[in-house]
């Protein structure tokens, strides 16, 4: 389209949504300046390791991380082989039973939308009553599990449906058995995006606050078992910000770690997707 | 996807994992009725979603202002949302050159991600204070408000933003070559053609902001009353739910329950809207 015609409400509407871009943009960057702002003093060497005192109010955050870590470990256990699974069938044998298919995806569908209190209190009253498990990291990062599912397979299911027909047909055409060629080509092509998928899922799921306070808990000690109760970094933030009186410095700090973690996950998803992968499968 | 005649992959675990896959679903959906089912059947799900006293206390279980605070913070959330998103992607689609495209993509993305009690504690120690100075409280139904449409602005203009991209080619030629300005290729060829694009953002978004926990819990004040001004606590069902559940007991529980029950089904209900809005496309 010819950039040199501009009507006069062409350059109105340009400069009305380039001014509210701009407007986003400003308030995108006052929230993160904000948070910064208010955070950074309370933030000193030892934060992350050290212990968490007076209620959060002062020390670090060490124990903190140490449970999000674990509960992220248990989430990331049990959805990775078997988002994996379910990916693997839609995509490779699905094509036999397509109502299964649609069936399954429709319920994760479902199953991404529902709310996250609504899943915290299905852990709650799953995980940590009717099995047992109390508030622990285990009740936590299954609740996590059921939460973060949906995505993984989402993104797995594509990256394996974007692997090009012609692998699969060369394959065929060479006399590989399914295995071979899943395992040797279709595998390493699609991981990618897998690992794309993977970053994801673990960002939506540090970021999760309301699952997590019913069925990790609130307990800032570091944890010695499976069973013991965690506190997670948004879980602390939360905390800090309605229940601690005067804590709002020490609740940006912690906000601030998240956020810096979250960006960290995002380029190490782009760096990998797009740099890391194709050079070591030559792809 | 491509699939030989014969040789397909497939292992003996595989089908069992899309069995377990399912079995999540019916199991969150199973528990949420089976705790909530003594106050639906003692109080009833009408008395319940209509009832104007909230007192657990004294077995009075009528979420009613409630319901009215989360459907009204919502629908601000989104009414402040749509237009801005739109003329982000408008923008962004229709103005910019693909530099700018991708930052104002990589902008989109990043706020995205920023998770909701970082929203809620901008909101607290930042928008509160500023809303207080106009008139007190500072935590109230349009703080909520604000706030949500904040977190769902992104994802309206990035679906917005691919629906617009997804109108073909030739349209945008023909309009071209009748003489139309952008203004009107927008209004006359683009954004009916996107039509179903947008209405999936819309419903996507809402459901978001139906669903969203933390940041109102942190801004809204909670309060239990009908709204009645703009700058008054109010509390949200999701915000009740987190508030009430680590105490409750009995019938008080099971409501909470009922009230997650009800926001499960109105996501899902959205979500299956958007699949047949989508859907629809395909087959035309």
């Amino acid at each position: 389209m010819s950039e040199s015609m501009r009507s006069r409400r062409d350059q109105v509407l340009r400069a009305v949504c380039t001014g509210i871009v701009l407007a986003v943009s400003a308030t995108v960057a006052a929230i993160v300046i904000d948070v910064v702002v208010q955070g950074a003093p309370s933030l000193h060497p030892h934060y992350l390791i050290d212990r968490v005192l007076d209620a959060g109010r002062e020390g670090g955050i060490g124990p903190i991380l140490l449970s999000t870590i674990w509960i992220l470990g248990v989430c990331l256990m049990v959805v990775v082989p078997l988002g994996l699974s379910v990916a693997i069938h839609l995509s490779e044998s699905a094509h036999r039973n397509p109502r299964t298919a649609t069936w399954t995806r429709r319920n994760l569908d479902v199953l991404a939308s529902t709310p996250s209190i609504a899943f915290g209190l299905f852990g709650n009253a799953f995980f940590s009553e009717w099995l047992g498990l109390g508030f622990s990291i285990l009740a936590g990062g299954l609740t996590l599990a059921c939460m973060t599912l949906p995505i993984f397979v989402h993104a797995a299911e594509q990256s394996f449906r974007d692997v090009p027909d012609e692998i699969a047909q060369g394959a065929a055409a060479l006399g590989l058995r399914a295995r071979s060629r899943f395992l040797r080509l279709t595998l390493p092509c699609a991981l990618p995006g897998i690992l794309a998928g993977l970053v994801l899922s673990i960002g939506r799921a540090l970021a999760e606050t309301a699952a997590l306070i019913f069925t990790s808990g609130y307990v800032v000690r570091p944890p010695t078992s499976w069973f013991d109760s965690g506190r997670s970094l948004s879980v602390h933030i939360y905390e800090l910000a309605l229940n601690v009186p005067g804590a709002d410095r020490p609740a940006a700090a912690a906000a601030v770690v998240l956020l810096a973690l979250l960006v960290a996950i995002h380029f190490s998803a782009h760096w990998l997707s797009t740099r890391w992968a194709p050079r070591k499968f030559a792809l | 996807m491509w699939h030989p005649e014969r040789s397909t992959f497939e292992g003996g675990l595989l089908p069992a994992a899309t069995i377990l896959a399912n079995l999540v679903l019916v199991l969150v959906v199973s528990f949420l009725l089976f705790e909530a089912w003594p106050v639906l059947r003692d109080v009833g799900p009408w008395q319940l979603l209509t009832g104007t006293q909230w007192e657990p206390s004294h077995h009075r279980f009528g979420m009613g202002p409630m319901v009215v605070a989360t459907m009204v913070s919502s629908g601000m959330a989104v009414a402040l949302a749509f237009p801005l998103g739109l003329a982000v992607a408008v923008a962004s689609e229709s103005f910019f050159s693909e530099r700018f495209q991708h930052g104002v993509r990589s902008m989109l993305g990043l706020m995205a991600g920023i998770p909701s009690v970082v929203f809620g504690l901008w909101g607290l120690n930042s928008l509160a204070p500023l809303i207080a100075k106009w008139h007190q409280p500072g935590v109230s139904l349009l703080t909520a408000a604000l706030v949500l449409a904040l977190m769902i602005l992104p994802t309206i203009a990035l679906l917005s933003e691919n629906a617009l991209r997804g109108v073909p080619t030739e349209s945008l030629q023909a309009a071209a070559a009748l003489g139309l300005d952008r203004t009107a290729t927008l209004r006359y060829v683009q954004l009916p053609a996107a039509r179903r694009g947008l209405l999936t953002a819309l419903l996507l978004a809402t459901g978001r902001a139906l669903g969203e926990t933390m940041a109102v819990l942190m801004v809204s004040g909670n309060v239990v009353r009908m709204p009645s001004t703009l700058t008054g606590p109010v509390r949200t069902l999701t915000a009740n739910m987190a508030l009430e559940v680590s105490y409750a007991m009995g019938h008080h529980r099971a409501a909470l329950f009922a009230s997650g029950v009800a926001l499960t089904l109105v996501s899902a209900g959205m979500l299956l809207l958007t699949r047949r809005t989508i859907e629809g496309a395909s087959r035309v």
